[in-house]
């Protein structure tokens, strides 16, 4: 202990003193302030690229489920146009169907009635040559019988008789 | 780290023991025990701070004694302030005579004597007369100045390649993790998040200064800064200085007045303490100290022993030896500087703790 008071040099304390405290202002103001804010504006700016690449990822994501959303929206959509369609085809199949069948229907209706009426005026027509069929056959049965009387008689009794039956 | 000063201390002396011993049994040969006196003055002079930058000396042909370095300023304030060369006092052997007064160095120290250059000495064999206002540039005072120098040159260099780009270059990509393991594992695990950055500047100043510095001590250039107890004492002041007036008052609390304890416990603790806010940074003026000149002792003795065996088995055993503790020394060296950083961060990390309910 006493060698080292003895050995204790004022001058070299106070020089080592003032040396040292200069350099660590002289090193404060021109090394270590711009060294370590370089180093934290990198640090930073690492962390905030790693951020934002991290949200980036992210985004990528969700725009993948998006667009498997949209992608299967438009599949369900395809699907019911598909139905929808198959259905109005159908529908329409079956329109036409019953449409045609009342038509037909209609024809044959219009087609019977005008048969009755055929078939009516064709009577008619039958029973109007039949009754001049019968007209000619009676006069000439009649001018044949007018040649003896009582026959003519008998005859006219009987066409009575006839014409109130008929 | 007491463990490892305690470790040096104890190779010290045991080194000391063997080399007597060897001084026993070699004392046939003539001159050896002179140049046993020779290393052990060599050490102890490398040992101390000088009034020149010697970088080497040899004797020449003549059988003088000749010195290869540069004299230093030598400035003292004894009545009046006198500046003079130190090749005036020519390496201790010399009377400098300045305005009439006649100053004389010895073992790195200066003294005021008469003309022929006598020194007195009083009853606990000190010279006496010595120059304490003394602030000449001496050999320390001189590397402290160039290792300054260095530093700021490349931190500030460093610096200017980041206004450039977010990267450092060239020397800086090496310089720059050990900023960054500084600040992420020394300062914000001791300090906190919070408050770490008020002390980055002196944290980082002190590790790269006492590691280069330790590191120059380890060049053959004769360079001995960090084992000078005025250094260590500069830098430990700094750290309980910082420590004292940043601290808050939760610290001042724990000291003072300990919460939790009861209160004849916290008289007694007080002085304890308080004593302990001193006793800190003693401690690390005591270790970095220790620990380099205890290191330098070493090698320069095992270096100097194979001078003495003078056989080839002996001194290449020495010299293994004195290599791989040169390479234990460049570990002790950046070690002492992570230590007196690791430690000054974990005492200013004690001054600004906020306060736990846990205590």
């Amino acid at each position: 202990m006493d060698k080292l008071i003895n050995e204790f040099s004022f001058g070299l304390f106070f020089w080592m003193l003032l040396i040292f405290i200069l350099l660590v202002i002289l090193l404060r103001k021109f090394a270590w302030k711009p060294i370590l804010e370089a180093i934290e504006t990198r640090e930073d700016g690492i962390k905030g690229a790693l951020d934002s690449a991290e949200k980036a990822k992210l985004e990528m994501l969700n725009l993948q489920s998006d667009n498997e959303k949209l992608l299967q929206e438009a599949r369900a959509e395809r699907e019911s146009m598909m139905k929808e369609a198959r259905e109005i085809k159908s529908k329409m199949v079956s329109d036409a169907k019953e449409e045609a069948q009342a038509e037909a229907n209609k024809i044959i209706a219009n087609a019977q009635i005008a048969i009755e009426s055929e078939k009516k005026a064709a009577v008619a027509e039958l029973k109007d040559q039949v009754a001049s069929l019968s007209l000619e056959i009676a006069t000439k049965v009649v001018k044949d019988e007018l040649s003896n009387s009582d026959k003519q008689l008998k005859l006219v009794k009987d066409l009575l008789n006839d014409a109130t039956l008929n | 780290m007491q463990k490892k000063t305690l470790t040096r201390l104890l190779s010290v002396f045991l080194f000391v023991v063997s080399f007597n011993m060897t001084a026993e049994v070699t004392t046939e040969g003539e001159g050896s025990k002179d140049l046993k006196t020779e290393i052990k003055e060599y050490i102890s002079h490398h040992l101390l701070d000088s009034y020149d930058f010697n970088l080497y000396s040899h004797d020449d042909e003549n059988g003088e004694h000749q010195y290869i370095g540069f004299p230093l300023p030598v400035i003292i304030y004894d009545d009046g302030l006198k500046v003079f060369s130190s090749s005036k006092l020519k390496h201790d052997k010399g009377v400098a005579e300045v305005d009439g007064n006649y100053y004389k160095s010895y073992h790195g120290k200066l003294y005021k004597t008469n003309a022929a250059g006598e020194l007195t000495y009083d009853e606990d064999h000190h010279p006496e007369g010595r120059i304490h206002a003394d602030f000449s540039i001496t050999k320390n005072v001189f590397t402290i100045l160039v290792v300054s120098l260095l530093i700021f040159l490349m931190f500030s260099n460093m610096a200017k390649h980041y206004k450039k780009g977010p990267m450092p270059k060239g020397f800086g990509r090496a310089l720059e993790p050990i900023i960054l393991y500084i600040r992420n594992d020394i300062a914000i695990p001791n300090i906190g998040e919070k408050k770490y950055k008020r002390y980055m500047p002196y944290l980082l100043t002190v590790f790269f200064f006492v590691w280069i510095i330790n590191l120059l001590g380890l060049t053959p250039l004769g360079i001995n800064v960090t084992n000078n107890i005025a250094v260590t004492l500069g830098l430990a002041l700094i750290t309980y200085l910082l420590t004292t007036f940043t601290a808050n008052k939760n610290y001042w609390k724990h000291v003072f007045w300990m919460p939790g304890v009861p209160w004849p416990m916290k008289i007694i603790l007080a002085p304890i303490e308080l004593l302990g806010t001193i006793i800190k940074p003693f401690s690390l003026m005591i270790r970095l100290y220790a620990n380099i000149t205890a290191g330098h002792i070493v090698l320069m003795s095992i270096i100097g022993l194979m001078f003495i065996f003078e056989n080839w088995l002996g001194s290449s055993l020495s010299f293994l030896l004195a290599f791989a503790l040169s390479l234990l020394e460049l570990l002790v060296a950046a070690l002492q500087a992570y230590i007196f950083t690791m430690l000054s961060a974990l005492y200013f990390g004690a001054a600004v703790e906020e306060h736990h309910d846990a205590h």
